[in-house]
Formats: structure tokens, sequence, C-alpha cells
């Protein structure tokens, strides 16, 4: 270990700002918040992807992660989430690069659908009003989200994602200091 | 200024972690019930103890909080679970439901329509809408699994034959996005259409029973009920004695030992609202 950034400056207040920023997109899918808090992760993480493990994953969180031994030595240390190798173990996965398919993470079961994994997906941007169509839970009549540089064929693996419900994938998207999530109850249609 | 020696909201970090992740899922699977591991709180199981730990996991410093029992703002478990959030997270607290942005809440759903900037918790007694009908957790996990509430369906016809119609005045059970049924909490009948298509989201927190779901803002939610024997909320066919109010619900007073009888508000900020705008309550 040779140089480590801080993580929130206040760990208290930040993650509690940043879960409320993650609770508003996951409750209303497709709507773009913004993390107010201020760190400086390590490349490639940005600042709403590191904010939600940061906030969110801790000993109790199996993580898997492409973002290389920089990333994974930032929040080893500030998160204490053990790495695993395997996808299929982890409760959240970080894709910087390639996204994983979504069937390699877990799904959860019948009984226990809680179980399925967050993929925190990094993208190179969001725009809201413009694109996808998003329909369900906490969406009143339609919410258009433009993803840039979302994986290849991803609204087709979200769709076989969806019809698995109530077991399934949630997914955090991230780019810069802005989120939006697709939990899995919710419908995508290409705009 | 906020207790000195305690963590802001009370709980350690880890807890609201814990407890947060499990709130993401809920409102991920709307109506599911999610377990977590409840803590210890500094006041007695049934005083509230689910509510407390989900609003402490999501309260920040500059929320305005409202909490109501039975829809009244100043009854013991109302003051004192304001006075706790004053104390250990230094919050702001209003009577007033428009001025607040989160609601814990105790058997009632407030009269006035919450909006989207407003979160609302309910306390729950009892998380499991099949547990009088199957006593064993192991069962209705599977039922739930298979949204198989035949159970259900079969208790309320049961009424039906008996007493002519669904005798249950409180906790009625709901279908929540047509997959999972759910306890509303023992909130009155009445109060069900309002779950419907919300604007806020509805958070639900079981101390004792250590589960917490939730309803997303915008989730259909419908009282289950037969073609011939719809849903219908009951009210008391009375004005309320101080407001007037012939819309919302009402609680029945015993005003004296000869049978006398008042119905007034239950929600006292709808009540004191009316009342100081006598024109607008006029019609």
């Amino acid at each position: 270990m040779t140089h480590l950034s801080p993580g929130f400056a206040d760990p208290v207040l930040d993650a509690q700002a940043s879960f409320r920023a993650i609770l508003e997109a996951m409750s209303r899918p497709g709507r773009i918040q913004r993390i107010e808090a201020r760190i400086t992760p390590p490349a490639p993480l940005c600042t709403a992807a590191a904010a939600a493990l940061l906030s969110l994953a801790d000993a109790d969180t199996p993580l898997w992660l492409d973002a290389g031994e920089a990333v994974a030595e930032w929040l080893r240390f500030h998160c204490g989430a053990p790495i695993t190798p395997e996808i299929s173990a982890a409760r959240f996965a970080l894709a910087c690069g390639t996204a994983p398919s979504l069937e390699a993470l877990d799904v959860g079961t019948d009984e226990d659908p809680q179980l399925g994994a967050t993929l925190i997906l990094q993208v190179a941007g969001l725009v809201a009003g413009d694109g996808w169509r998003l329909t369900g839970p906490g969406i009143q009549h339609e919410h258009r989200l433009r993803v840039l540089g979302a994986p290849a064929e991803f609204t087709a693996a979200w769709a076989r994602n969806h019809t698995l419900f109530p077991r399934g994938v949630d997914v955090l998207l991230c780019a810069g200091d802005s989120i939006a999530a697709l939990p899995r109850s919710v419908t995508i249609a290409e705009g | 200024m906020t207790e000195a020696g305690y963590n802001f909201a009370y709980l350690d970090e880890a807890t609201k972690r814990m407890i947060r992740r499990a709130i993401l899922k809920a409102v991920a699977i709307p109506g599911h019930q999610i377990p977590f591991g409840a803590r210890e709180m500094p006041l007695p199981y049934g005083w509230g103890t689910g509510g407390i730990q989900v609003t402490a996991s999501i309260l920040g410093p500059t929320d305005v909080l409202k909490v109501i029992d039975q829809g009244a703002d100043d009854t013991t478990n109302a003051v004192s679970i304001r006075r706790f959030f004053t104390r250990v997270a230094g919050i702001a607290t209003t009577e007033v439901t428009g001025e607040a942005s989160i609601i814990q809440t105790r058997h009632r759903i407030p009269e006035k329509p919450l909006t989207e900037d407003q979160i609302l918790v309910y306390q729950v007694p009892q998380p499991e809408p099949l547990f009088r009908l199957e006593p064993h957790r192991a069962e209705t996990r599977r039922l739930h699994a298979l949204a198989d509430y035949g159970l259900m369906h079969v208790r309320l016809y049961e009424d039906i034959a008996r007493l002519g119609h669904i005798a249950k005045a409180y906790d009625y059970p709901v279908m929540v996005n047509e997959r999972y049924l759910m306890s509303p909490s023992p909130i009155p009948a009445f109060d069900n259409p309002k779950m419907h298509q919300m604007a806020a989201l509805q958070l639900f927190g079981a101390g004792r029973e250590k589960r917490i779901y939730a309803v997303p803002p915008y989730t259909p939610v419908r009282s289950l009920d037969f073609e011939d024997h719809p849903f219908r909320p009951i009210r008391a066919p009375h004005a309320c004695a101080i407001c007037g109010s012939t819309a919302s619900y009402l609680d029945e007073l015993v005003t004296d030992d000869a049978g006398g009888r008042a119905f007034i508000c239950s929600d006292t900020d709808y009540c004191q609202e009316r009342q100081q705008a006598p024109k607008a309550a006029a019609e």
C-alpha cells in the first residue's frame, strides 16, 4: 500500500446522504440522483459507485469487482468487504469495464428473493427524458432514461432478469456523481 | 444539540448499513418481507421499535419528523418518539403533515395526501398477513414464494358465509403490485385506498418480528375482495364534533356515564387545520 485516498469526510452523514440518494433512485427507477459527498476514489471508480459501496458494503457483503488492484485495495480498507473472485457468491458486483452477464449473478430464491445481488454498473453517462422507456412500481406513467455506454444487448438481458421476478438482480447505474437505479420490478422498452 | 455519547440517530453505522440494504431490497421487491437483525431499542417491543429503526436508518440532519399514534400527534408514544429523535439526532420535528419529510405512524395514514418529497414509516406489530391462518413461518414463506393466497380468500369467504360481509375493520389484507399479499399494519380499512398509487414511499418496520417491507411510490395496492362483495372502506356515519368533517376517519369518544357519545377526527393535525380555516371548512 503506497497511497490511499480518504473515504467519506464524514462517515456518518455522508453515508446517510448517499443512501438517501440511492433510496430515492431505487424508489423512482430511472430518475437520476446526485451524490453530494466529495470523495476522490482511485481510477476507474467514479464518485457515485464509490459512495454506493462506502454506504452499503461491509464485512457481511462479499464483493466482486473488475476495477483493478488499486480499487480493490481502497474498498478493502474503507468498507472491509471481502473481495471474491466468484461473481455468483457476491452480494455486490462492481463492473467498470465489460459488464458481466446478469445471469452470472446470484438471483436469490423464490422464498428469499432478497438474496439477489446488486450490480453496480459504471457507464459513460446518464441522460434523463430520452432513450429507454421505464414502467413499473415507483413510476407513475413512464420514466425516460438514456444510458450512454450501456452494455450490448442489455435490454434483452434485462427482460430475462425481469421474468424471474421476484428473483432477480438489481442494478445501480453510476456515471460521475450521477446515479440511477433499475430494481428488478421495472420493465424497460427501447425508446 | 444532540445527546453526547450516541452516534447520530442512535444506531451504530454497521446496523444502519444492514437495515439500509434491507430497505433497498424491500423497495425492489414490493410487499415482500425482508428479515433483518432488529436491535434492542431503548423502549419495549410493541412501542414502535421496528419503525424507529427504519426511521433512524434513513434520517438526516435536514429532515423534519412527524410522528403520529392513531392519527394523534400528542399521545405518549408519538411525543416520546419525537423527543427521542430530537435528542439523538438533533432534528426538527413538526405536527403539520405538509411540513414533514418523514412521517412515522402507528395505525393511521394522514388524511392529507402525501407528496413525492415525503416518506411514510409504519410501525408494524405483525408483518405476516397469513399469521392467524398458518402458524408455521416455514410454510408461510413457501406460500408467499408460490403466491398461494387461497387461505386468505377462504377466510374472507367464511366471513361472508357467516356474517354476510367481510368482518375486518383494520389490518385488512392487500395485494401489492398483484404479486405479494401484505399486511398494511393495523391501519383502519378506511385508510387502505390511500396506499394505492401513493406519491410517497411507504416503509414498514416490525421490530419484534424482525421484518422490513416496502411499497414504492405509484404502486398498485388492492384490498382483497370478491366481485359480488367489493371492498368497502368503513367509516362511522357521523360528522366530526369539532371540525364537522364528513370525509375523515372518526374516533368514538364516551363523554359521560349516561351513554353520551361524540365522534371526532382521528387525525388531529387535519382537524386543527380545518378549525383554523373555518371558511374553507364550510363546504
